[in-house]
Order: structure tokens, then C-alpha cells, then sequence
């Protein structure tokens, strides 16, 4: 294995304690995914003055092992591509909260008020909502029980502790292909469980994985089975025939798609039927000021490259609203 | 041939030579039987050769150095102990590589700074520890999340006198890996005591360290 080297560091941006007292910036960006990350880039341009609070910087490009389809790059590992986001972000002097929104509340004079899991309490003259996805869960019996003991929703993190070991994959889109993909290169024997019909994933994935993992199409999983704090396996229903049978399996890689991180959002801005945050065209949301980019977006189609082109649209829109108002 | 390439050395290079109290790198190895053993080694003359004023590599054998590995209690290798005025307590257990050469950068700029950068409030947390306490923060080199657990275990370290913090990387310890049941990271394992995963920050972190060291009181 070539050895590589990754380089995150918060630096300077750091905002330090007790620096946000009586400051009110321009623009709060919350989340740091390449929705986050684009809009940071787009309004230091423009010389606001710009904090980004996230617990990461990348999103969920951290978790992505290959991207195939960002302009530019014919092929780059998720952990590239995150690192070049961060790096372009980090070369302005952009304030950097390595926390999560838990509250927003407006204030008087037009201004948002966003307290965070670190207590901090950060005022800005708008915001920019950029908080993505998060995977969604099974909810089956064992799924919270084992999660951590063979229940994994981190694939590019704990995928090394399933060497060799046989495993379970849930979901037919991209993320579980590509989760396949990198277990069969860990000599794992993979069976991969889609629960509707046909495979969502990229014929090209699935093209890749044909012959090297058992697909199992149309399937539930109905419980995740354990002993001594480990997985040991999975009961499982072909929604077909209706017939359940048992799989041994050390790991369940849980990868069937993902649900908005909008519920601190709820009752502060309008959320569509999905709980995504619904937005105009011009990224603008129910409350003025507010604006919102990226995959926790009512805008169709979540990508990288639609996310950066959004979270650019809403610096844009947040400078016009700006230069508006202090006129 | 080089570890780090051209792009990372302009990065790093000037960080280096900003410390402004000199870091020693103790890197524990031995020649043979040891997967990354060569190649810490090599990561830490790599960063030394870049700020030579600033950053020092001593160089034991885990063998034959007893008394290096007593003073460091160092139990496996390739190991790492981040040594500034004074020993804080910072190791890695494990080629700092892949994310956590960003672990590794933090540690050394914190060590060469004199300040482990923690809130007036996590400090005055940290004041109620009742007892010494081992950190263990388990890791692989491709989880993004990990480092951050890590720095705050190495902050933890440098603030109090009662803690040590060590990042170990679980594929190049696997019986380890395997007596403390990880199968996900980040983890914090402290021995005899308890453990939990995920990379939180720093307020809960903090909490949660003490409240498991002191049972609960915080
Ligand atoms: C496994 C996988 C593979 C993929 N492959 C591809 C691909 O090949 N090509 C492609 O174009 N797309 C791919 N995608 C989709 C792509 O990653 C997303 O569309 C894109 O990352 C969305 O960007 P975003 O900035 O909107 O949200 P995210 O990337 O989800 O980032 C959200 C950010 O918000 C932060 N956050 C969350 N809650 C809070 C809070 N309360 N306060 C503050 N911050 C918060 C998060 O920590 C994160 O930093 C893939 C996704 C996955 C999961």
C-alpha cells in the first residue's frame, strides 16, 4: 500500500474563545461540505466577512472513495477532492467552528443568532444552510444494539476490520456499489442487499461488481442477529416469495441513501415533503437573509458538482441581499 | 524516496520553521518485524530535515534502548512520542499517516507553541480530574473523523499532567484492536474504565473523559 498523507489544519482560522462576542459577520456558513465550501470561496471573494461553522470540512466527499464525474478530475479519491475544497476555502482568511448548529433564531435588526453544540453563540447578517445528508438508518431490531460492533456506517473508515470476513452491504444505489467495490478489494465476500427492485447504482459500478459479489435484488433485511457484542448475522425476506432465510455475516455496511440534516431548521425556514429545505432558484429560502445550497436543498439531483454550483449561487445571492440592505 | 511530496513539504516547511519552542521526536523502531517501523522513522527526519533548528529526531531501539522505553513506556512499535520542554504524554502508536499526518502536524505545532489551545472552560474541566488517566484513541489512516479525536486527546495531554493521550492506528495492532473489541473509529478506549466512539467536540469530549475517570461526578 503506497502510504499517503493528508494535511487538514485548522491554523489561523481558528475562531478563537470568546472571539465572537459583539461581532456580527457578514455571512455564517453552516456546513462544510462542497456546498459550504464553494460559498465560502465565492464570498471571501467578495470580502465578507464569513465564519463556517461544521464539524468537518468535506462532507460527504470524506466517505466517498472515487468520484468519476467532478469536472476536472477524470478520477480523484473522495479524500482528495475534500482536501483541494478545504485548501482553496482555507487560503482566505475565513473563520473556522469546528461545531454543529444545534439552534437559529432571528434578532432584532435583521440578524441571525446560530448556537452551537460547543455552546459558542455566533450573530451574522445571514446565513447560509449547507448541512447536506446523513445516511439513513434500517431501524430493525440489532441495527443501534451492534452499531460500532458490525453495524458500520462509515465504509471508508472501518472497512480495514473486515479483512477477509464476510459481509453484508444494504442498498442498491452508488454509495453501496462503491462500499462493494472497496470490501471485495479487501478480500471480503460481499453480499450486496437491495431492497426494491432493480439496481439504482451506475450500470458501470454494477458492471464492475458482476461475478465477485452475490446480488441479492428485492430483499428486506429484518434484523441484524449478534452475539458477545459482535454481528454474526442476518435474518433476511425475499420479498418475493416471502420466504426468510438466515446469512452469516460479520459486518452489515449500511448504505440505502440518505435523510436531510434540516431538523434544526424545522419551524425556522419551510421544509418540503422530504424535510429538505425548500429554496427558489435564486437559493433563497422562506426567511430573507436565508439562504441554503446543496444536498439538504429542495434542488433536484444530489451531486458534488451541483452542489458547489448552488452553495456559489447562495455567497452571490447573500452579497446582493447585503449590498441591498445597507442601502 | 521521499515520503512527502514537493506540495506538502511547502505547506509544512513554514509551519516548521514558525515553532517557536524546539519539539523532539522520539521515534522508537527496530529493524526487522515491524510493518512501519522505517517509514515513521522516515516521516519524522523528513519533518526534522525541514526546520532542523526547530525539530530534532532521536532515534531508539525498542530493544536495546531500556532505559528510552522505560522513561517513554513505550509497549509496541513503531511508536512515536511528541516531546516539547517537557513530556506531556503525546505518542502515536502507528505510521501517523494517510489522516493522521494531520494528527501528527497538530501535536508538533501544538508542543512548539507552549499552548494546547483548549478553552478557559475546558480547562477548568480538566481541573476536576481526580485521578491519572491513559487515553487511547483508536484509529485507521483512511477515517476523516479520526483526527480530530486524536488532537483533542494530545490537547488534553498538554493541558493536564494527569493525562496521556496515545493514537493508535488498529490495522498495525490487530490483537489490540481485537481485546478492545474495535470494529469502529474513532474510539477512546481508557483502560479498566470505559470507552466510547465517534468524534465529539471538544466541551463533550472533555465531559465525557472526566465523567467516565470519575465516575460520573463532574
Ligand atoms: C458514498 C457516496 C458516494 C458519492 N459519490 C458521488 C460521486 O461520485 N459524484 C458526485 O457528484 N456525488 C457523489 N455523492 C454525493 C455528494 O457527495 C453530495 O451530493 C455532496 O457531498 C453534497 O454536498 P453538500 O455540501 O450539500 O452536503 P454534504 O457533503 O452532506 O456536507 C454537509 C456538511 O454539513 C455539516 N453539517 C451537518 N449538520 C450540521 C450542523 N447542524 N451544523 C453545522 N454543520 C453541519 C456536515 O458535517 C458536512 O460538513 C456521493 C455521496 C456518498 C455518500
Amino acid at each position: 500500500m503506497p502510504m499517503d498523507f493528508k494535511m487538514d489544519i485548522p491554523s489561523s482560522s481558528a475562531l478563537n474563545e470568546g472571539e465572537e462576542k459583539d461581532v456580527v459577520f457578514d455571512m455564517a456558513i453552516l456546513g462544510g461540505g462542497p456546498a459550504g465550501l464553494t460559498a465560502a470561496v465565492y464570498a471571501m471573494r467578495k470580502q465578507m466577512s464569513v465564519i463556517m461553522i461544521s464539524p468537518d470540512l468535506g462532507g460527504q466527499v470524506l466517505k466517498t472513495s472515487g468520484i468519476e464525474n467532478y469536472m476536472g478530475f477524470q478520477y480523484i479519491t473522495g479524500a482528495e477532492l475534500s482536501q483541494k475544497f478545504s485548501e482553496q476555502a482555507q487560503l482566505f482568511s475565513i473563520k473556522r467552528l469546528q461545531e454543529s448548529a444545534i439552534h437559529l433564531k432571528q434578532i432584532e435588526n435583521n440578524r441571525f443568532v446560530t448556537r452551537t453544540d460547543g455552546g459558542r453563540e455566533i450573530t451574522s447578517r445571514t446565513l447560509i444552510l449547507a448541512t447536506g445528508k446523513r445516511w439513513r438508518k434500517l431501524n430493525i431490531p440489532g441495527e443501534e444494539l451492534y452499531l460500532g460492533h458490525g453495524v458500520v456506517n462509515c465504509a471508508v473508515c472501518d472497512a480495514p476490520f473486515f479483512k477477509g470476513l464476510p459481509v453484508v452491504v444494504a442498498g442498491g444505489g452508488n454509495s453501496a456499489a462503491s462500499a462493494a467495490l472497496d470490501l471485495i478489494r479487501l478480500n471480503c465476500k460481499v453480499t450486496l442487499v437491495n431492497y426494491s427492485p432493480g439496481w439504482q447504482a451506475d450500470p458501470v459500478l454494477m458492471k464492475q461488481l458482476q461475478g465477485r459479489v452475490e446480488l441479492l435484488d428485492q430483499h428486506q433485511i429484518l434484523e441484524i442477529q449478534g452475539e458477545h457484542d459482535r454481528v454474526t448475522g442476518v435474518k433476511l425476506m425475499d420479498r418475493e416469495s416471502k420466504r426468510e432465510h438466515q446469512l452469516e455475516t460479520s459486518g452489515v455496511f449500511i448504505e440505502i441513501g440518505l435523510i436531510p440534516n434540516t431538523e434544526v431548521f424545522k419551524g425556522f425556514v419551510a421544509l418540503n415533503e422530504y424535510l429538505e429545505i425548500s429554496v427558489d432558484c435564486a437559493t433563497r429560502t422562506s426567511r430573507r437573509g436565508v439562504f441554503a445550497a446543496g444536498d439538504c436543498t429542495s434542488v433536484p439531483e444530489k451531486q458534488i458538482i451541483i452542489a458547489a454550483g448552488e452553495g456559489a449561487k447562495a455567497a452571490l445571492a447573500a452579497y446582493h441581499y447585503i449590498t441591498f440592505q445597507k442601502h | 524516496m521521499a515520503l512527502l511530496d514537493e506540495k506538502i513539504r511547502a505547506q509544512v516547511q513554514p509551519q516548521a520553521q514558525a515553532l517557536i519552542k524546539p519539539v523532539t521526536l522520539h521515534v522508537f523502531t527496530q529493524e526487522l518485524e515491524c510493518q512501519f517501523c522505517r517509514e515513521t522513522r522516515q516521516l519524522a527526519e523528513e519533518l526534522a530535515a525541514m526546520a532542523p533548528e526547530k525539530i530534532k529526531v532521536a532515534v531508539h531501539n525498542f530493544v536495546l534502548d531500556k532505559a528510552e522505553v522505560e522513561t517513554y513506556k513505550i509497549d509496541k512499535i513503531p511508536a512515536l512520542a511528541v516531546v516539547g520542554e517537557q513530556d506531556y504524554g503525546i505518542r502515536f502508536f502507528g505510521i501517523p499517516g494517510g489522516y493522521e499526518f494531520t494528527s501528527l502536524l497538530q501535536a508538533i505545532t501544538m508542543v512548539g507553541s507552549g499552548d494546547a489551545g483548549l478553552s478557559q472552560a475546558s480547562r477548568m474541566k480538566l481541573g476536576a480530574l481526580i485521578k491519572p488517566v491513559n487515553l487511547k484513541v483508536y484509529v485507521t489512516l483512511t477515517c476523516p473523523y479520526c483526527p480530530q479525536a486524536v488532537h483533542l486527546a494530545h490537547q488534553m495531554a498538554m493541558a493536564s499532567p494527569l493525562i496521556r493521550a496515545e493514537m493508535i492506528e488498529a490495522t498495525e495492532f490487530p490483537h489490540l484492536a481485537n481485546r478492545d473489541q474495535i470494529m469502529a473509529v474513532p474510539k477512546v478506549v481508557i483502560d479498566g474504565i470505559g470507552s466510547f466512539e465517534g468524534a465529539l467536540p471538544e466541551a463533550l469530549f472533555i465531559e465525557k473523559i472526566i465523567a467516565l475517570v470519575n465516575g460520573g461526578k463532574t
